[in-house]
């Protein structure tokens, strides 16, 4: 998904300044003919309120503090919930891809439990962890697990076998070969499962807090869906948006740091 | 021989191989003067994959430092040879030795691919073939003078992945010059290049074989390339050594001399009448 991303954004004309913004074009234009289109009344503001209302509203929740709070919450279980789902993937991956026991003691269970949409585990986790905290967390950990999982694994059984024996000839401990050739030819294909686990990670913390919370996004929207606020359920859709984006940018950054030798990264 | 080659070459390249012509002409037997390599001792070697018998007794003697090219049909075992050699495969029966102690550094194989690790830059790459003595202190240093060797020092900094197909298998070259190997194998290293890459290619092994003295096995499937490198060509056929020939000719050879051209047709012969025998 990402190298493919990458490799079909034209770089004939190189416009630094202009290359930051163009992406944004699409976007803000977007907003633009929607807010003629509510000004004009062409939409009725009940259906949808223009984003000046919008951002109206936001700034009325910014000033209480409200908003600033739910996002960090929001944040937080994401974060936490990532770190604890993609790192027991992560370690599953390697452990499956590297141990032929491991492997074939696990798979078959991951397998079978991959399966299973995690979002229909919602009615148990609430028996189990009520609305509290380690239920939006289970989710979350549990929802990014797999792509972690999956991608670490393939990554690993993926790796030239040639290189291996390459570094073996040479001479490299188990620990120097993993470290200088099986993780990194592994990486490629962990960022992959990253960003593919960023975007299960916000579905599934979405969909968690407008069904058990008492803080967070989801919670605020469903508040508002309450009252009829409906600009406070559009800025709640917005700030998602806006925070997937931000997530997806951060595993890019990362992605260009640590893969800089690959082609599809390379400056021309 | 020496006037033609004397027209046929620039400059720079005359000067320097000016420079050793009179050693080949002292040393009948075409080895370098000073010989790290090792001899080479193969007694009733067999090897098997399956019900398939590739080798079928191999006993051979390689001096030190000659340059041994073996050829023969593909699937005829040269490869497994090398990789028995090389340490890369077990032995079924028979032995291999090499005249006295050989540490894992001694013995380096460069093969059909560069294997070059993408994820690390081109002098990292040379640092990886100095085996356990990376950590040292000089590691930078020796790593540096193996790519010198080979040409390459102006690209220490870059990413394999900018290299043409010929500077990576030079720094694959590097990778395995760079521990100073006293027996070193060739796996059809030259088999995915261009023809004139590989001319290049071919007088920069003849090169670093002469300035380092290590013993050379080159399995290829050239004949040609055979006969222009080697002291020695070995046919395989079967799993046996079918031919053993002495190339007796003047180093720098000249390509398509008529000595050379008339060796490599009765090679050709040797395998393509085997060919017919099957």
């Amino acid at each position: 998904m990402s190298l493919i991303d990458s490799i079909s954004i034209p770089r004939g004309i190189r416009l630094p300044r202009v290359d930051g913004l163009i992406q944004w074009i699409v976007p803000l234009a977007i907003i633009a003919i929607w807010q003629v289109a509510c000004v004009t009344g062409f939409v009725p503001t009940r259906v949808l309120p223009a984003p000046s209302d919008v951002a109206l509203a936001g700034w009325k929740l910014l000033l209480s503090g409200e908003l600033v709070r739910n996002i960090w919450v929001s944040f937080w279980r994401a974060s936490i919930g990532f770190l604890i789902g993609g790192g027991i993937g992560f370690a599953f991956g390697l452990a499956n891809g590297l141990s032929q026991l491991s492997s074939r003691l696990t798979d078959t269970t991951l397998q079978m439990v991959r399966n299973v949409p995690h979002l229909a585990l919602i009615p148990l986790v609430i028996l189990w962890f009520g609305i509290d905290e380690s239920a939006k967390l289970f989710l979350v950990a549990l929802g990014v697990f797999f792509p972690i999982y999956l991608n670490t694994l393939h990554g690993i059984r993926t790796v030239d076998p040639q290189l291996i024996e390459m570094g073996r000839i040479y001479g490299m401990s188990d620990g120097e070969l993993f470290r200088r050739v099986i993780f990194p030819g592994a990486l490629p294909s962990i960022f992959v499962g990253i960003r593919f686990a960023l975007g299960i990670m916000w579905l599934t913390l979405i969909v968690a807090e407008t069904i058990a919370a008492s803080s967070g996004l989801g919670y605020m929207a469903m508040q508002a869906r309450e009252f009829m606020q409906i600009d406070i359920v559009v800025l709640s859709i917005l700030i998602y948006a806006l925070l997937g984006k931000l997530a997806d940018s951060a595993s890019r950054v990362l992605e260009r740091l640590t893969l800089a030798w690959h082609p599809a990264f390379q400056k021309r | 021989m020496q006037t033609a080659l004397r027209t046929s070459l620039p400059e720079t390249e005359l000067a320097s191989r000016a420079s050793f012509a009179p050693h080949a002409r002292v040393v009948r037997e075409e080895r370098p003067l000073q010989t790290t390599g090792l001899p080479l001792s193969i007694r009733g070697l067999r090897k098997s994959f399956g019900d398939n018998e590739v080798l079928r007794g191999i006993d051979l003697h390689i001096p030190a430092g000659q340059f041994v090219a073996i050829v023969g049909k593909s699937g005829c075992g040269k490869s497994t040879l090398l990789r028995l050699i090389a340490g890369l495969e077990k032995i079924d029966s028979g032995s291999i030795s090499f005249g006295g102690e050989t540490r894992a550094e001694d013995i380096r194989v460069m093969f059909q691919e560069p294997r070059l690790l993408p994820w690390a830059r081109v002098l990292a790459n040379v640092e990886v073939g100095l085996g356990r003595d990376r950590a040292s202190a000089d590691a930078h240093a020796r790593a540096e003078q193996a790519l010198t060797e080979v040409g390459l020092a102006d690209k220490r900094d870059q990413w394999p992945s900018v290299l043409s197909g010929g500077q990576k298998q030079r720094v694959a070259l590097g990778r395995a010059l760079v521990s100073r190997p006293r027996v070193l194998a060739f796996d059809e290293p030259l088999g995915a290049l261009d023809a004139l890459t590989r001319i290049s290619m071919q007088r920069l092994l003849e090169r670093v074989w002469r300035d380092q003295g290590f013993t050379a096995i080159l399995v290829t499937h050239d004949v040609s390339e055979a006969v222009a490198l080697a002291d020695r060509v070995l046919v395989i056929d079967e799993g046996r050594i079918a031919h053993d020939v002495l190339v007796n000719a003047d180093r720098p050879r000249e390509r398509g001399s008529a000595g050379l051209a008339n060796l490599e047709g009765s090679i050709l012969n040797h395998l393509l009448s085997a060919d017919d025998r099957t």
